[in-house]
């Protein structure tokens, strides 16, 4: 099992009070996750002593800069056992990941009367993207509805998911219900069907271990800062036959092998889908973490997660008139989106900062999921590897007292 | 806790709120939501003979600064004329809600008003130029 004091002596934001004599409990990692001096420090390292740019310089430190960002790819392609490190394109967070596919392989691949099948769970960065290519193409979207559990409704997959079902593209962890989805059989489903795939790893790859070999899956998005990470730096993995195929997103420096007046021709994977300097310090931190999440170990993670969501749900059972949505906690991430008797979740937040505690406090970019459930907004804690069973009850005394001021 | 945002008097109007409701027919009426918290807040008026605000009702979903500070705009703007109320200064409103607001809530404690003064200068409701 996970030291948690020790882990907590590795993020420097924890020690700061809000207030005199109240102290800093963040329960926003699902929105994005604090940062450890290890991944600092890489960063610093690179402004410091590195700084220059990549992939262009014969110099020293261009050149250790090169080596560093490219280590960096090759850390993330072992972190998700990727067979290589050219199919980790690095973009800025898991949407332009989705963007990326919707306009590169989305544009060349899809037709109008084709379908994309997504969930109704979805975040918008896995709706919208999706939406605006059907719009463009006369294509259909249908979406796999959850059950009142909040689990996926595979009952009628079979007359969802079919031939003419081009892309299946679903979250492998819901950021509102914490619902962790059957990965693995939606992927052989779609397969049946000739479907692509694509998973939006977002609040899968920071809290367990994530295998796009065992998956199987097409194509892979997540973002750096939701894992310890940089903001400003995310991945998109995708199979490399797909990738070579697929036009460049974005023109520019980089992507390109030779450019005439009259027209260019496109540089290998990862670097065609690369144009311009990239976010290098931000490659480099998000190195940083992931040897640091490598470090903990992504299953003493998931068992320590697991371990925080059992013991908040039956704390927060205790509070009179608030209810979790989602499953239960054995089919759950580090996610508690709540509802408290009627109260607003701005209310709710407001005072909760109030002790200290930040939590998020509205439609967590799932307008259609908050929709389905007859919400506008939900108040939603989540926990990570510095999280504590004392800032649990921390919340659970807070939200006492939300009610003693509402007068519950 | 520090709850000095909540006084007395936000958790009175919290709980009963006052011109709570709707009018049918009114002389006007807007409705526009908040999409950073998903509030909506509704109001519809009716003018007397000489275009004085003679009833107002207010209805929607929100926080209860938004609640609070829409009883308190509505009760108000009684017997104003249609311009005072386009002039309505918000500092009166964040005078009269009276507690001091981080700049995310000021946006709720102001939405009735930018409801109420869209209304008052005939924006049409959004809704309608949705359906044109």
């Amino acid at each position: 099992m996970l030291d948690v004091n020790q882990v907590r002596a590795d993020f420097p934001i924890l020690q700061q009070e809000m207030y005199p004599g109240v102290p800093l409990v963040f329960l926003d990692s699902a929105a994005s996750s604090q940062k450890p001096t290890a991944v600092l420090q890489a960063m610093e390292h690179y402004y410091r002593a590195l700084n220059a740019n990549v992939h262009r310089g014969v110099y020293r430190i261009s050149e250790e800069a090169t080596h560093a960002f490219e280590l960096a790819r090759q850390k993330v392609a072992n972190f998700i056992n990727a067979p290589d490190a050219a199919q980790i394109i690095f973009v800025r967070n898991a949407t332009e990941g989705f963007n990326l596919v919707a306009y590169s392989w989305g544009e060349a691949n899809i037709q109008a009367g084709d379908e994309i099948l997504l969930t109704e769970m979805e975040h918008h960065a896995n709706l919208v993207p999706w939406q605006m290519l059907a719009q463009r193409k006369g294509a259909v979207v249908r979406y796999l509805p959850f059950t009142p559990d909040g689990l996926l409704d595979l009952s009628n997959l079979d007359e969802l998911l079919t031939e003419r079902t081009k892309l299946f593209s679903f979250t492998a962890v819901s950021n509102v219900f914490g619902t962790i989805n059957p990965a693995r059989r939606l992927i052989a489903a779609a397969k049946a069907v000739g479907a692509v795939t694509m998973v939006d790893a977002a609040q899968s790859a920071p809290h367990m271990v994530v295998n796009v070999q065992e998956l199987d899956c097409d194509f892979l998005a997540f973002s750096g800062h939701k894992m310890c990470g940089p903001t400003g730096i995310g991945i998109l993995y995708g199979k490399r036959h797909l990738l070579e195929a697929m036009p460049p997103f974005m023109g520019g420096g980089d992507m390109i092998r030779r450019v005439t007046l009259e027209g260019a021709t496109w540089n290998d994977i990862p670097w065609k889908f690369e144009a311009g300097t990239p976010a290098i310090a931000e490659g480099i931190g998000l190195g940083a973490a992931v040897d640091y999440l490598t470090n903990l170990g992504m299953d003493n993670v998931h068992a320590y997660e697991q371990f925080l969501t059992s013991y908040a749900l039956e704390a927060l059972s205790e509070v009179p008139g608030l209810k979790v949505w989602g499953p239960p906690a054995a089919q759950k991430g580090g996610v508690a989106a709540f509802t408290l008797d009627n109260l607003h979740p701005h209310d709710i937040a407001e005072l909760l900062d109030k002790d200290g505690i930040a939590v998020r406090a509205g439609h967590h970019c799932a307008m259609p999921l908050h929709k389905k459930l007859g919400l506008s907004a939900t108040t939603r804690a989540s926990f990570y590897v510095h999280t504590t069973t004392a800032e649990i009850d921390a919340l659970v005394a807070s939200l006492q007292r939300v009610r003693a001021v509402f007068r519950l | 806790m520090d709850n000095s945002i909540y006084r007395e008097q936000i958790i009175d109007l919290y709980e009963h709120p006052l011109n709570r409701g709707r009018l049918d027919p009114a002389d006007f009426s807007y409705e526009e939501d908040n999409p950073l918290c998903g509030d909506v807040i509704r109001i519809d008026a009716r003018l007397d003979e000489h275009g004085r605000i003679a009833e107002v009702a207010w209805s929607g979903e929100g926080c209860a600064i938004s609640q609070a500070s829409a009883s308190l705009l509505t009760e108000e703007i009684k017997g104003m004329s249609l311009d005072e109320v386009k002039a309505f200064p918000k500092e009166r409103l964040l005078g009269l809600i009276g507690v001091p607001l981080s700049m995310a809530r000021v946006k709720c404690a102001l939405l009735s008003l930018k409801v109420l003064k869209a209304g008052a200068y005939g924006i049409p409701d959004p809704e309608v130029i949705r359906d044109l």
